[in-house]
């Protein structure tokens, strides 16, 4: 237990949904920058008052959409014109029209390859251990318990004040975590 | 808190989850199905059942390894018999898993929230044992991977004009997103059961299938904008993919085949049949684990109707395709309509307009809609109504497509029914292992929609 000198942050438990949004917006109001909330199903206002607002998601799914679309189309130019050129029933090499249905399921396949495994490269997962999961209560955050932390790292954080601060909020129950 | 703003206020309407619902109760009771040792009677019985089947599967496939495509009733005229057939109509039926997760999420449909897990999980495993049908009917299936392009001595490429090539596109391409859509979905479950598990091999098996989810919001955010860009993925996939299908159809010269209608009208089934299959399977399912407060009268009352709806567009292709067979003025047209009509599948015809236009008319009464025994039954007649669509279509095309003297008549082997029941061992072999093993219902999505979420919670119960 020596080794308390550096602990990763603070992890604090809410009893409900409304009690960790009001709590995130004082910390905030404090001054507190390095927060996170954590809870077993989406709330929107939660992302919203952490400042979560644009996401890069979008883009990259339009970009891995448009690369899967060109290349469906140059498999198909480069097999049907170029390596394999086949004559059939007089038809163009270049079918552009009858190339569509591949390009289109290119199109869909890699704009879903980027949109999952660009969320999950986004979030940091897989990432099977993290300090929050040192907390003792923290596997309510996936049933039904609310929690917020705040890192060491914040120029705000302290140990007698920040765990205060938390119990002032209403927090049921308030943790050192070490990293 | 108060309703999320997005999400659409449901109270003056019907309740689409039991009113004593609670984020709590929610977890208990879906994660209790999965994490409680052994499995009610019903479930062993129909496991027994359908590992029997899937061993019927397994044997009818050495079969075929062994002795080749001839144990099967196909042959020339009639080369695509119960392979295709199977195909078509397992790949339908998976489409209503698609609709149900990507569409009605598109339309705020919340009501879809307590089925879509173990449609798309339907959607899975009917993809799955509708893929191996053209595999096998490959004649050497162990060549299955020349269907792809990919570099090799024989210095060929696929024929990109060819329906067929697209069909691998389309099915490969469903399958795979289908599959991503699903996992994305159960994360946050599988989180759930890690910390919920009191076992040393669960909290393992679960937390890995996890990849370390933590519920944070900033994960959230990015979640449910990656959930929502796939349902809008999704959206044109499905339609895509039975389109497709049909193309592999209505791109040939063969009467009956080549028609303008066949791909509404083969999106349109497949929808109905894949409902229907889903209200088969939610059914006695609801039942047996006493899901009521989740999956309710309110949410068969609506897959009836989408039946009904569906249904509908299907008689008016039905319609179609006679209309234009005559309007067409195209001998080989007419007389497939009209062998269809009194030749020698004739039996086959009226059945299938029986089971897919007459008896789906039930579903306009309420009363129907909401008696369960009622609509279950109305659900299977759907099911093999849908399967007799697709018999007369691939066979009273080929067995009398053009000239009179290469006519031929086709009747299926034992070997043909073998395989298409052992189809079924597959599909219930891998539902059931889902629903012991797997939430079958999204745990964190119900969390949403329960009257708790939103509001304040009051007691604490720790």
């Amino acid at each position: 237990m020596s080794k308390r000198i550096s602990p990763w942050g603070l992890v604090a438990e809410f009893p409900t949904s409304s009690s960790l949004l009001h709590a995130i917006e004082r910390s905030r109001e404090e001054g507190y920058e390095v927060l996170d909330a954590f809870s077993p199903y989406p709330i929107e206002e939660i992302s919203e008052a952490l400042g979560h607002h644009h996401s890069r998601l979008p883009a990259l799914v339009l970009i891995g959409a448009i690369i899967g679309g060109l290349g469906g189309f140059g498999l198909q130019y480069w097999t049907s014109v170029i390596d394999y050129p086949l004559n059939v029933g007089g038809r163009p090499l270049n079918s552009i029209i009858a190339f569509l249905p591949v390009i289109f399921e290119c199109t869909i396949l890699f704009g879903a390859l980027t949109a999952v495994f660009g969320m999950l490269a986004l979030n940091g997962l897989p990432r099977p251990h993290h300090p929050v999961f040192n907390s003792s209560r923290f596997a309510l955050a996936s049933q039904d318990a609310f929690f917020l932390s705040i890192e060491a790292r914040d120029p705000k954080f302290s140990v007698p004040d920040t765990p205060e601060l938390m119990n002032e909020l209403g927090a049921s129950s308030v943790e050192v975590v070490d990293d | 808190m108060e309703q999320s703003p997005g999400r659409p206020v449901l109270t003056a309407r019907e309740p689409i989850v039991g009113e004593s619902e609670t984020v709590r109760s929610v977890t208990d009771k879906i994660s209790r199905v999965v994490l409680q040792n052994g499995a009610p009677r019903g479930w062993w019985i129909g496991f027994g059942i359908s590992l029997s089947l899937l061993g019927v599967f397994a044997v009818s496939i050495v079969m075929l390894l062994v002795e080749g495509t001839g144990i099967w009733g196909i042959n020339v005229p009639v080369a695509w018999g119960f392979a295709i057939i199977n195909f078509v109509w397992w790949i339908g039926i998976g489409h209503a898993g698609t609709l149900i997760s990507a569409i009605l999420l598109l339309f705020r449909q919340e009501w879809r929230t307590s089925i879509n897990r173990f449609a798309e999980a339907m959607t899975l495993f009917a993809v799955a044992s509708a893929g191996l049908y053209p595999i096998l009917h490959l004649g050497r299936p162990w060549l299955g991977y020349w269907l792809f392009p990919y570099p090799n001595t024989m210095g060929m490429w696929p024929n990109f004009r060819s329906p067929l090539i697209w069909d691998v596109f389309a099915v490969t391409t469903y399958a795979t997103v289908s599959l991503m859509f699903w996992f994305v979905g159960l994360i946050p479950d599988f989180a759930t059961l890690r910390d919920r598990s009191q076992s040393v091999a669960g909290r393992k098996i679960y937390g890995t299938l996890a990849l370390g989810w933590r519920g944070s919001a900033e994960h959230w955010h990015r979640y449910e904008m990656a959930y929502l860009l796939l349902a809008g993925l999704s959206t044109p996939l499905v339609v895509s993919v039975h389109t497709i299908v049909s193309f592999d159809f209505a791109i040939s010269v063969v009467p009956g085949w080549h028609a303008t209608i066949f791909p509404p009208y083969f999106v349109a089934g497949a929808v109905f049949s894949g409902f229907a299959m889903v209200a088969t399977i939610a059914i006695p399912l609801r039942r047996a684990y006493g899901l009521q407060s989740f999956i309710t009268i309110k949410h068969l009352d609506n897959m009836a109707k989408v039946m009904l709806a569906t249904g509908l567009v299907v008689a008016y292709g039905y319609m179609m395709e006679a209309f234009f067979a005559f309007y067409s003025a195209n001998i080989f047209e007419e007389t497939m309509m009209k062998l269809r009509f009194e030749g020698p599948y004739s039996s086959s015809y009226w059945a299938l307009i029986l089971c897919n236009v007459l008896v789906p008319q039930a579903l306009w009464f309420r009363k129907v809609r909401r008696d369960t025994r009622a609509l279950l039954f109305v659900a299977i007649v759907i099911n093999i109504g849908m399967w007799l669509e697709r018999y007369v279509i691939v066979v009273t095309s080929l067995s009398n497509d053009f000239l009179p003297s290469s006519w031929g008549l086709y009747s299926p082997t034992f070997w043909d029914l073998a395989t298409y029941a052992g189809s079924f061992g597959l599909f219930g072999t891998l539902l059931l292992l889902f629903i012991r093993f797997l939430p079958m219902i999204s745990i964190f999505e119900m969390k949403t929609i329960v009257p708790e979420a939103g509001t304040a919670k009051e007691s604490e119960d720790e």
